[in-house]
């Protein structure tokens, strides 16, 4: 029950149109929850507006993670207080080599302690240098991998890898995965959830947004849920997630409509 | 280290891995309390002129030439096409001050304080690892030079102007003021009337400099005017790279600084002449930089303005023989006060000449950076070809980038492309950056890096790193 992620009756609007209409989800530490859904139904919404994207407007709710009013914090602030979102469409940025990158936001997550030692990063680049390349072996990426530019020319899967690297990097407590399988053919996805596997203890939790089943056999959730209109329409465990598989979101699309319809 | 050279890009380009090398980059803004030897009333006038001459102890046609240079000034309108030069007290400025007497070899010859000033700078310290030599100059006087003596058996002549002016007359009356004439513009002509200081470099036939030369120029004093004149001559075959830096204190008052560089390729040699200037920004910089490119000879110009309240420079090659390449490639960056107009100029006069002008600006907090540039391929000068590209960086609503491409073509069978693009930085992908820790201004400061990696690869890595660290303290705090 440590440090929950504790999310109620959020709503957010995006360029005036509401999308999320009251969600309500709890995630503690240790857990690892799928969010499921048809297209449209808010999930990528809830991600973006967990980790602090401007173009989402709160207009509900709350949400708290490790006691704090995460609603009230810049975004770079959640990702230091351990949040982390790994993009579905990640930036590329010219320039920029991947490794600079990684060095830049994993110094801000180690800043220079108050007192004295002149200022500077504690980050020791041999230390910084060993850790990278740790990452990458996991993700069976080539170590020339990193001194490419930002998501520059970067293929689909290699973006997603890039994604994962940095959190693997950054080791947050608190991993958004946002459709982070799609576009990942089965080894790739593979290597993706046994990488974020590595991350797995009673510290960590994670929200993965997907629209498939395949990447939770990998992944093993605790919980899934299933989005529909902006709310959560159900939850459960695994199981769940095998079931809408074979099932498809048609029939709680559908009995989802009917209970709007009783209610108007 | 070892580990710091496997993931570089060996000698040339920064990355973030070498950024963290413990290595302390002192601020620039400091001001030295000293006693200057002589130092000219505010203002200008002919017997300013001539005190300078005859403290120098110039021959007669020097003289001569500077009181030409004072008149075509006087004469000359204050030109409206650029910049905004109205606010610009040419009578509160001084035009000469002397530091010191004589001047240093070695760094023990040189004034106890003004050697702490480079100290900070870290140049004797740059020219013991990687320098082929230095020179200091300090307000209007060049207070060291030295070259290593490996260069200096092979012939490398690397000299303040004042000595270079009277070790050899001949090549000096010969060529000073051929390149860049005191007519060519008003500025131009206030640097003929004022000049002292800068450097006289020779390099002979077949001789290739592989370490770089430098020059520093340092502006201690408030309301002071700084002409420094440099002639660089690279006979047949030669190869140098000349580095020059700048930096001053900021005062609430106004300083310029004027400097004119003549330089001459002659066949198959091949220059470059790096920039990163860095004046604080009540600095006016009003430069004139040119080459003359013989048959199969290449000129570079690598130009950083960073600092200046305003700086106008174009630097430009003539390419006169064959064969001859030009490039120039510049960075500029404008904040708050602060216009850059910079941009370059080339002349194609003989046929199969090649040029390449590329321009990156970064504008914020209401700065304003112009591209301005002249292309001109000249009737016979045929298969030239040309490339302009400019790029500019927004990173704010309030600031401002314009671009003014002249292109100029009197002969047919010619090549000339120009390519303009203007970026803002999204909120996406700032949010995205921001996601991972980085504050909005370090987020900022990465993507600023980015937009100018490029131009930092083309430097040598000291000065790569040197340059990233400007842009970075530069974007300290520059936002909200």
């Amino acid at each position: 029950m440590k440090e929950p992620l504790v999310i109620k009756s959020l709503r957010v609007n995006v360029e005036d149109k509401e999308i999320l209409k009251g969600v309500d989800l709890q995630i503690r530490s240790g857990e690892v929850h799928a969010v499921m859904g048809p297209n449209g139904s808010g999930k990528s919404t809830l991600a973006y507006a967990l980790m602090g994207h401007p173009k989402y407007e709160v207009t509900g709710g709350t949400v708290t993670y490790k006691g704090q009013n995460v609603l009230e914090m810049e975004p770079e602030d959640r990702s230091k207080l351990g949040m982390f979102l790994a993009f579905q469409y990640p930036f590329e940025i010219e320039g920029v080599p991947l490794t600079r990158f990684l060095m830049t936001a994993f110094r801000a997550h180690h800043p220079a302690p108050a007192e004295g030692s002149n200022g500077k990063s504690r980050v020791k680049v041999g230390e910084f240098r060993k850790l990278m390349l740790e990452k990458l072996k996991l993700l069976r990426m080539d170590e020339s991998f990193i001194k490419r530019y930002l998501n520059e020319g970067f293929s689909g899967g290699e973006k997603k890898r890039a994604e994962v690297l940095q959190m693997l990097v950054l080791k947050p407590q608190l991993a958004i995965l946002d459709e982070t399988d799609s576009g990942l053919d089965i080894d790739s996805v593979k290597i993706v959830a046994e990488a974020v596997n590595t991350l797995r203890g009673s510290e960590f939790s994670a929200l993965v947004v997907t629209h498939y089943q395949r990447i939770l056999n990998y992944l093993e959730p605790d919980f899934v849920h299933v989005m529909v209109d902006g709310r959560v329409v159900e939850s459960g465990g695994r199981e769940l997630a095998h079931r809408l598989e074979s099932e498809g979101y048609d029939r709680i699309v559908e009995r989802e409509r009917g209970r709007q319809e009783v209610a108007s | 280290m070892s580990e710091l050279q496997h993931l570089g890009e060996k000698k040339r380009g920064a990355t973030a891995e070498q950024e963290v090398v413990e290595r302390d980059y002192t601020p620039y803004d400091f001001r030295d309390d000293i006693a200057y030897l002589h130092k000219a009333a505010p203002g200008l006038s002919v017997d300013i002129v001539k005190e300078i001459s005859k403290m120098k102890g110039e021959p007669p046609w020097m003289l001569k030439k500077r009181l030409e240079g004072l008149e075509i000034f006087l004469q000359k309108p204050t030109p409206t096409w650029g910049g905004d030069l109205s606010k610009l007290d040419y009578d509160k400025i001084s035009y000469y001050i002397k530091p010191s007497e004589g001047q240093g070899h070695t760094w023990e010859e040189v004034p106890d304080k003004i050697k702490k000033t480079f100290e900070k700078l870290g140049i004797p310290e740059a020219e013991r690892k990687f320098l082929a030599g230095a020179g200091a100059q300090y307000e209007s006087e060049a207070i060291y030079h030295n070259l290593k003596k490996e260069w200096e058996d092979r012939g490398v002549i690397f000299l303040d102007s004042d000595t270079g002016l009277k070790k050899y007359p001949h090549i000096y009356e010969e060529l000073w003021g051929t390149v860049v004439p005191a007519a060519d513009n008003k500025y131009a002509a206030l640097n003929t009337a004022f000049w002292s200081g800068g450097s006289f470099v020779y390099v002979p036939k077949g001789v290739q400099v592989t370490m770089p030369l430098q020059a520093y120029f340092r502006i201690n004093a408030a309301d002071m005017g700084q002409f420094e004149r440099t002639l660089i001559i690279l006979d047949e075959g030669a190869k140098l790279h000349y580095i020059e830096g700048c930096t001053a204190p900021t005062y609430s008052s106004s300083s310029l600084h004027s400097g004119v560089i003549e330089i001459i390729v002659k066949k198959n040699a091949s220059m470059t002449y790096t920039t990163l200037q860095n004046w604080a920004n009540n600095m006016y910089n009003l430069v004139t930089q040119r080459a003359i490119v013989h048959a199969g000879a290449s000129m570079s110009w690598v130009d950083a303005n960073l600092g200046s309240c305003l700086t106008m420079k174009y630097p430009s090659c003539y390419l006169v023989g064959e064969g001859a390449t030009g490039e120039i490639l510049s960075v500029a960056y404008a904040g708050d006060g602060q216009h850059q107009d910079t941009g370059g100029k080339v002349i194609h006069a003989a046929p199969n000449t090649t040029s390449r002008i590329t321009s990156k600006s970064i504008s914020l907090r209401g700065g304003r950076t112009s591209y301005r540039g002249l292309v001109k391929i000249a009737k016979g000068a045929t298969g030239a070809k040309s490339n302009v590209m400019c790029d500019a960086l927004l990173l704010d609503d309030h600031s401002v980038s314009d671009t003014y491409p002249y292109i100029e073509i009197e002969e047919d069978r010619v090549t000339v492309g120009h390519e303009a693009t203007v970026g803002k930085v999204g909120e996406d992908l700032l949010f995205y950056l921001r996601s991972r820790g980085l504050s909005e201004s370090e987020a900022l400061s990465l993507i600023v890096l980015g937009f100018v990696e490029e131009f930092a690869k083309t430097l040598p890595m000291e000065y790569a790193l040197e340059f990233n660290r400007l842009i970075q303290l530069e974007m300290e705090g520059s936002v909200g």
